[in-house]
């Protein structure tokens, strides 16, 4: 910055805020459309490049001019690549369109663009009330959320700082610079925050402990190390409003003292990599980091550290050894990270989406985040509700509303008239839940109650198909492999428990396997050092407390309730439905499994058989004639006619 | 073919040997200096492990044990098609598994190999963050979602016909020019 300017951090932002202001009166004021496509990797992913150049294409061919405004992820991924599309002169308020494959792109161009017609059979619904068409604030699935922290996301370009300062972004720094430091800190504290990382400690009394340590340099860390499969909000945020949690950072630091900050982000997620890093540069360049940020006395730099993938460095101390070059072991606490963490030094980690929290308690007041979910876990939570419900994505909710509420009236239910039979909560480290818990409210203490836990936030909902020893399986798998290997008890026990559940998918399972099952969980609990160990067998314990039927029939029976092991379930298929002639099964099967019967219809060969399912789904629904039934002795035997006859 | 490899690798650990010198000394690079190796090459050759291990100082065991606990670093070069199928959680209840056993079943190859001719290889990964397109698998840099085992064939099969047809095309190209 140019020393000889002595302006104030309240004239320097006031400078910034008229600059954004001024930016955004132009986009608006504009008559041209605008079209903002949600661009985060969920969207991408859908297709969102190919529905870009589909615009782009069709705007050019048909000479019309039109704004395309890249956007981050709004969290309804049921309806990627998501569009909406702002056309004042029409007549009609902006209008948000579901799935907008490249044709669709095409086609809105040609006719809303250029004609003035929606085209209401492809709409979901408008941005705002009117008279015309449903607001989109009329679905649950909007108006049941309440956005604090993803209130931005997929409504500013995350790579314009510009379009994040003039919704008022870093104006809390701006104020807090000309305040005492410690005001920042008592209003945390008084908010009742609690990290958003899955424990949900009081974020104000760590903040308070970095303060008080001895030591002038100190360290914060944005932990965004989302290493459990099935939670993605960590990267969603840093994706479409890294600004926010850049601001949240600079609060932090100025009410802890810290002068370094890191973010750590999986180097698995690259468009976040390089958005942060973009940021970084973009709030260095309009002097909001760096050496006198914003004219004050306050300095801080912000850099990116790429975390190799692995499960464990989402803890502390873990987290701290892989910065340093070592392996992600996490060691002995205390001393805590706050007291000796990064190169020795107090050192704060907050999780993303607790540092996105902090610009809006502090420019909106403690008290407004307090009347916001429950008296002990304020504010909100963000979950990726995925697996078998109607609506998937990421669902922003106050604390204390339940999960039937969630699932069903938020996410609109289990699809295909499909029974609801568990909801897996908090990954890896977390547990699954009945029907009985529908009615639990989703907060810290409430779950953990449950025997489930907030955990990153992921959230998979399973329905009748599902079979609860394979999905305990699946994440022993996980927790096995990623278990760094320090403590015996979480290395050689989650082995033991897993090949124990693999015998039991299997259909080779023994007398007592549940017994045993339970006492080396309860060890595996107690002897282990760090949280992935002493959270990693929750899933094999509340399943096996909530669903113990189903274990007693893996081992007693040999069978699996819902067909899923797949060494339990065979594949046939029934005569008195299969259609003569009819061939849809036979190309699909990817062994060639499928032959054809004396009597012309269709017949599996179970030896070839892979049991894919794919038959299954190809199988016209007037026949519907592809059964699965376990035990697989049950599949009736169908006669292969000899190779010489057929031909 | 092995004379082909032994001459890009030898490439590959001279350009190493270069990029190392704008490194400081220091373990803390240890990490950072692994990820542009493999940014730039793909994998990390034994051989630039124990560079690595002497311009920090290190003993080659211990950079080898830093690089094996991560899930990030591979050791061997991937295909030209890296595939790479996500077992998160919502893609294993809609059976990412089976989608994983048609691609080695197709390719002959299992996960975390590469093919003899070095068009694919396969990994599986944690999640990839797509859920709601469950089950997902990753060619490339293009994901495919809501995956099947006949998708799988028509996935390989059209790269496959791709790149006979480049073959095809190239030595016309080349008398144009």
């Amino acid at each position: 910055m140019n020393p000889t300017d002595n302006a104030g951090p309240e004239e320097r932002y006031r400078k910034l805020r008229q600059e954004a202001d001024q930016r955004r009166q132009a986009f608006l004021q504009s008559s041209e459309p605008k079209i903002h496509i949600g661009m985060a990797t969920c969207g991408i992913a859908s297709g969102a490049l190919d529905t870009q150049a589909a615009f782009e294409e069709a705007l050019a061919a048909q000479g019309l001019s039109a704004r395309i405004h890249p956007v981050g992820c709004i969290g309804h991924c049921y309806a990627e690549p998501v569009v909406i599309i702002d056309h004042p002169d029409s007549g009609f308020p902006p209008i948000f369109y579901p799935e907008v494959t490249p044709g669709k792109a095409k086609m809105l161009t040609k006719f809303f663009l250029g004609q003035g017609d929606p085209r209401f059979e492809h709409i979901l619904g408008a941005m705002e009330p009117n008279e015309m068409i449903p607001a989109v604030g009329d679905f649950s699935r909007f108006s049941m959320e309440k956005r604090v922290i993803m209130e931005l996301c997929g409504r500013i370009d995350p790579k314009d700082i510009f379009d994040y300062i003039a919704e008022g972004g870093y104006e809390t720094i701006a104020r807090a610079l000309l305040s005492d430091a410690s005001s920042v800190l008592d209003e945390v504290d008084r908010s009742g925050l609690r990290g958003r990382g899955g424990a949900g400690f009081p974020t104000g009394r760590k903040w308070r402990l970095a303060a008080k340590a001895p030591g002038n340099e100190k360290i914060l860390i944005c932990n965004a190390d989302e290493g459990d499969p099935g939670a993605y909000m960590d990267r969603t945020l840093l994706e479409s409003n890294p600004h926010q949690v850049l601001e949240g950072m600079m609060l932090c630091a100025l009410a802890v003292g810290a002068r370094n900050a890191l973010v750590y982000v999986r180097a698995e997620y690259p468009l976040a990599v390089r958005i942060v890093t973009g940021a970084i540069e973009q709030a260095k360049s309009l002097g909001l980091l760096g050496d006198g940020i914003l004219g004050s006395s306050f300095s801080l730099d912000i850099e990116v550290f790429q975390g190799s993938g692995a499960f464990v460095c989402g803890e502390e101390t873990a987290l701290i050894q892989s910065i340093q070059g070592n392996r992600g072991m996490p060691v002995h606490r205390p001393p805590y990270p706050v007291q000796q963490g990064l190169w020795q030094k107090p050192t704060v980690i907050n999780n993303v989406k607790t540092l996105a929290s902090i610009p809006p308690i502090v420019a909106r007041g403690a008290e407004w985040f307090r009347q916001i979910g429950t008296e002990n876990s304020p504010g909100t939570a963000i979950f990726s509700v995925v697996g078998n419900v109607t609506h998937p994505g990421l669902v922003e909710i106050p604390m204390g509303v339940t999960l039937r509420s969630l699932i069903f009236d938020v996410c609109g239910g289990i699809p295909n008239k499909k029974r609801f039979k568990a909801v897996q909560i908090g990954g890896p480290s977390g547990g699954c839940l009945p029907e009985e818990f529908l009615d639990t409210p989703i907060d810290f203490d409430s779950l953990i109650e449950a025997g489930a836990m907030m955990g990153s936030g992921g959230m998979v909902v399973m329905d009748e198909d599902a079979c609860m020893v394979d999905v305990s399986r699946y994440f022993l798998e996980f927790t096995q492999k990623e278990s760094c290997g320090k403590c015996t008890f979480c290395r050689i026990g989650t082995h033991h428990l897993l090949t124990i559940l693999g015998r039991l998918t299997r259909g080779e399972g023994q007398d007592g396997d549940t017994e045993l099952l339970d006492a080396l969980s309860r060890e595996i609990q107690a002897g282990s050092l760090c949280g992935l160990g002493r959270t990693a067998p929750n899933p094999v314990l509340t399943s096996l407390k909530y669903f113990q039927d189903e274990y007693r029939a893996h081992i007693e029976e040999k069978k699996c309730p819902s067909c899923m092991c797949r060494n339990l379930t065979a594949y046939y298929i029934d005569l008195g439905k299969c259609a003569v002639g009819c061939e849809a099964c036979v190309g699909v099967c990817p062994t060639e499994a499928i032959f054809t019967t004396s009597n012309r219809k269709k017949g599996i060969d179970l030896e070839k058989c892979v049991k894919c399912g794919e038959c299954m789904v190809a199988c016209p629904p007037e026949y519907d004639a592809v059964r699965r039934v376990s035990p697989p002795e049950l599949a009736p035997v169908v006669e292969k006619p000899k190779k010489e006859k057929a031909s | 073919m092995d004379e082909h490899y032994d001459a890009e690798e030898a490439q590959i650990l001279e350009e190493i040997r270069e990029r190392l010198a704008g490194f400081d000394q220091q373990r803390r690079n240890l990490i950072p200096i692994l990820q542009r190796i493999q940014e730039k090459h793909g994998y990390l050759p034994a051989d630039a492990l124990e560079m690595v291990a002497s311009h920090l100082n290190m003993a080659p065991c211990e950079v080898y044990g830093v690089a094996t606990f991560y899930n990030q670093f591979r050791f061997n070069p991937p295909g030209r098609n890296p595939v790479k199928v996500c077992m998160g959680t919502a893609c294993h209840v809609r059976g990412g598994d089976i989608i994983l056993e048609n691609f080695e079943r197709k390719l002959e190859i299992e996960e975390g190999q590469t093919t003899e001719d070095r068009e694919f290889s396969i990994e599986r990964v944690a999640c990839v963050g797509c859920c709601a397109l469950a089950p997902v698998a990753v060619i490339g840099e293009t994901v495919q979602g809501h995956m099947a085992p006949s998708k799988v064939e028509s996935l390989i099969l059209r790269i496959q016909l791709e790149k006979e047809r480049a073959e095809r095309e190239r030595p016309e190209d080349e008398s144009d020019g």
